[in-house]
């Protein structure tokens, strides 16, 4: 919209060179010129956030951590020190791979369409004049609506009764069994994801258009007469770092925040029905009391998401360089 | 200029239709009898029965124990949804401050303490976390729905960056007319920050609002029930059911929904400017 996401990233980056002085020992600049130098009430201020985050975040990943070497006994009579046995477990189980795999497949699936449509749509909504702030209010309303909301709302549209898209499927001689046939199941999924994390590519790319500089907008629009060739040499670089950063926020929602959508449209029938990583955990600790195994699934997906967080931050430092 | 081509309009107003029309036909169904959904589909024209079917969510008394109503559900979102906000905002407002305006031991210890929790959410460790709150019997409370949701960076990020962009001048100045560190916080800082705060306040009103696995998991108790968790709770009933209360869902996905869809319409630049810069 105006200048600040710019500004916003640029501390970004210099936060993440202040954890390079951090890592490296050397002494942090103080973030301000003048502060206040109180021995107790910083520590005032600080109290609420840092007890919260002991107790509702550090204690429970520990335990997470923890609870995976062990096998807990069915019936609470406490529990047996394993080891690794919990990950070899669920690496070696076809069940779990299986459920990875769809995870992996539904990842792609859901980001590149959530990516492209967002794209398509900020492109177009970026270029009309007439009926720009209606549409820009028509795509954006949708963001607010609740993941399980979204899934009752698929839910009945895939409905085998009485669903329109089950409906339109049929004139074209296909029969859509959602909630019986895997990979009927998984379409409703994928087209429910979509349709929910579209507004929120859409306003990001939305900003990211409308930071370009009018003057690039005008030489690129002397330069190159084709609108695609425009787009592709002009808008699309431009727009990388945005992409980049909407890739990484965009897995990590199909992987984590795509959970009531599953749990609605599965609901708890998850024989032959696809699953995330994460509605697995859910089931297996808790409908299959399976605490060990539960944990280490948790663990291996903390890694990912480790993983995929630092990758982040290494995007957002890169998108200083483009913009 | 560029030329704008009808087919630019065409494929916006697809967009805008696979997006809206499905919250279109859920509002419009919500106003037919289940038994007319049931033989006709989904409806795009309002019908007759919607006074009877909302008033009946609201106040009918369902579920198992017969105690919750529609209203009761809505009033837990609310405090669910204001509560996160609220707490949110306090919580990690106070928290920059201390790490932005204090010079003091182990700050930046504590800093990438709280920056760490953006590394994990709260659905790779809800198993732990259920035993945690489990053993510190807050299942079941309002303090267990929202406090553990708090546990994260986001909002003490926004404010750390907001902080650091204001003017040095304003903290000498204050301390040349004697002000503290309190009265500078609540005297200056606080008004200082209005706009980001109402900015915040929508996305988190929004996040919180829309929480679904943790009041999943939390309550059992039927009185704490949200509306999300609502939902959840009606599609049960379903199964078994000959004609299942269509209406009566549909009815609760637009309460659900309508709260957060016009918090972002009204406050739709504020709610953009509180997406984008906040970066979740």
């Amino acid at each position: 919209m105006t200048d600040t996401p710019l500004r916003i990233i640029e501390t970004e980056r210099t936060l993440l060179a202040r954890f390079r002085e951090w890592w490296s020992g050397e002494t942090a600049n103080p973030v301000k010129r003048v502060q206040f130098d109180r021995p107790l009430t910083p520590w005032l201020f600080i109290l609420p956030q840092m007890a919260v985050v002991v107790i509702f975040f550090y204690w429970p990943s520990v335990q997470a951590v923890t609870s995976s070497f062990y096998i807990e006994d069915p019936f609470g009579f406490g529990s047996t020190f394993v080891g690794l046995e919990n990950y070899q477990d669920a690496l070696n189980s076809s069940e779990y791979m299986s459920t990875a795999a769809f995870t992996a497949f539904f990842c792609i699936t859901v980001t590149a369409l959530a990516l492209g449509l967002g794209l398509l749509l900020a492109v177009k909504a970026d270029k009309v004049i007439r009926g720009a702030e209606t549409y820009k209010t028509l795509l954006i309303s949708v963001y607010a609506i609740a993941p399980p909301v979204a899934g009752l709302i698929g839910m009945m549209f895939f409905d085998m009764h009485m669903g329109p898209f089950t409906q339109i499927a049929g004139w074209f001689g296909y029969e859509l069994k959602v909630g019986i046939n895997y990979w009927d199941t998984a379409i409703a999924l994928i087209t429910i994801s979509v349709w929910k994390q579209i507004p929120y590519n859409f306003i990001f790319f939305l900003s990211g258009l409308q930071s370009v500089p009018v003057s690039v907008r005008e030489a690129a629009l002397i330069d190159a007469q084709s609108g695609w060739r425009r787009f592709k040499d002009v808008t699309l670089p431009l727009l990388a770092p945005t992409a980049f950063f909407l890739l990484i926020i965009n897995i990590t929602y199909t992987m984590f925040d795509t959970f009531p959508i599953i749990d609605v449209i599965v609901k708890d029938k998850p024989a032959n029905n696809p699953m995330t990583l994460v509605y697995k955990v859910y089931l297996d600790g808790f409908k299959g009391n399976d605490i060990g195994g539960s944990s280490a699934q948790s663990v291996i997906l903390m890694v990912v998401v480790a993983l995929l967080t630092v990758l982040q931050f290494r995007f957002l430092e890169r998108r200083v360089h483009y913009g | 200029m560029q030329k704008i081509k009808p087919l630019d309009h065409l494929i916006l107003i697809l967009g805008a239709l696979f997006l809206c029309v499905p919250v279109l036909m859920t509002l419009m169904s919500s106003t037919h009898g289940a038994v007319e959904i049931h033989s006709g589909g989904l409806y795009i024209t309002p019908g007759s029965d919607g006074a009877a079917t909302y008033a009946k969510v609201l106040t009918h008394r369902g579920g198992f124990t017969g105690d919750v109503t529609g209203l009761l559900m809505l009033t837990n979102s609310l405090i669910m949804g204001l509560g996160f906000a609220i707490g949110k905002i306090a919580l990690s407002m106070m928290a920059a401050y201390a790490l932005v305006y204090f010079r003091f031991r182990f700050a930046t210890l504590l800093f990438w303490m709280i920056f760490a929790t953006l590394l994990l959410p709260l659905e790779v460790r809800i198993m732990p976390s259920y035993q945690v709150m489990s053993t510190l019997g807050l299942l079941n409370t309002y303090t267990g729905l929202i406090v553990p949701l708090l546990a994260s960076a986001t909002g003490t990020f926004f404010f750390r960056q907001f902080f650091k962009s204001v003017p040095d001048e304003l903290l000498e100045a204050a301390r040349i007319d004697g002000a503290g560190p309190i009265k500078f916080f609540i005297d200056v800082l606080v008004p200082l920050s209005k706009t980001m705060m109402a900015a915040i306040f929508i996305i988190m009103f929004i996040y919180g609002w829309n929480q679904y696995l943790w009041p999943l998991l939390m309550t059992t108790d039927e009185s704490f029930y949200t509306l999300m968790r609502g939902i959840k709770s009606i599609l049960q009933v379903w199964v078994g059911s000959q004609i299942p209360d269509y209406n009566e869902a549909f009815a609760l996905a637009v309460l659900a929904m309508v709260p957060p869809v016009a918090v972002v319409v009204i406050f739709q630049r504020m709610f953009i400017k509180g997406l984008t810069e906040s970066d979740k």
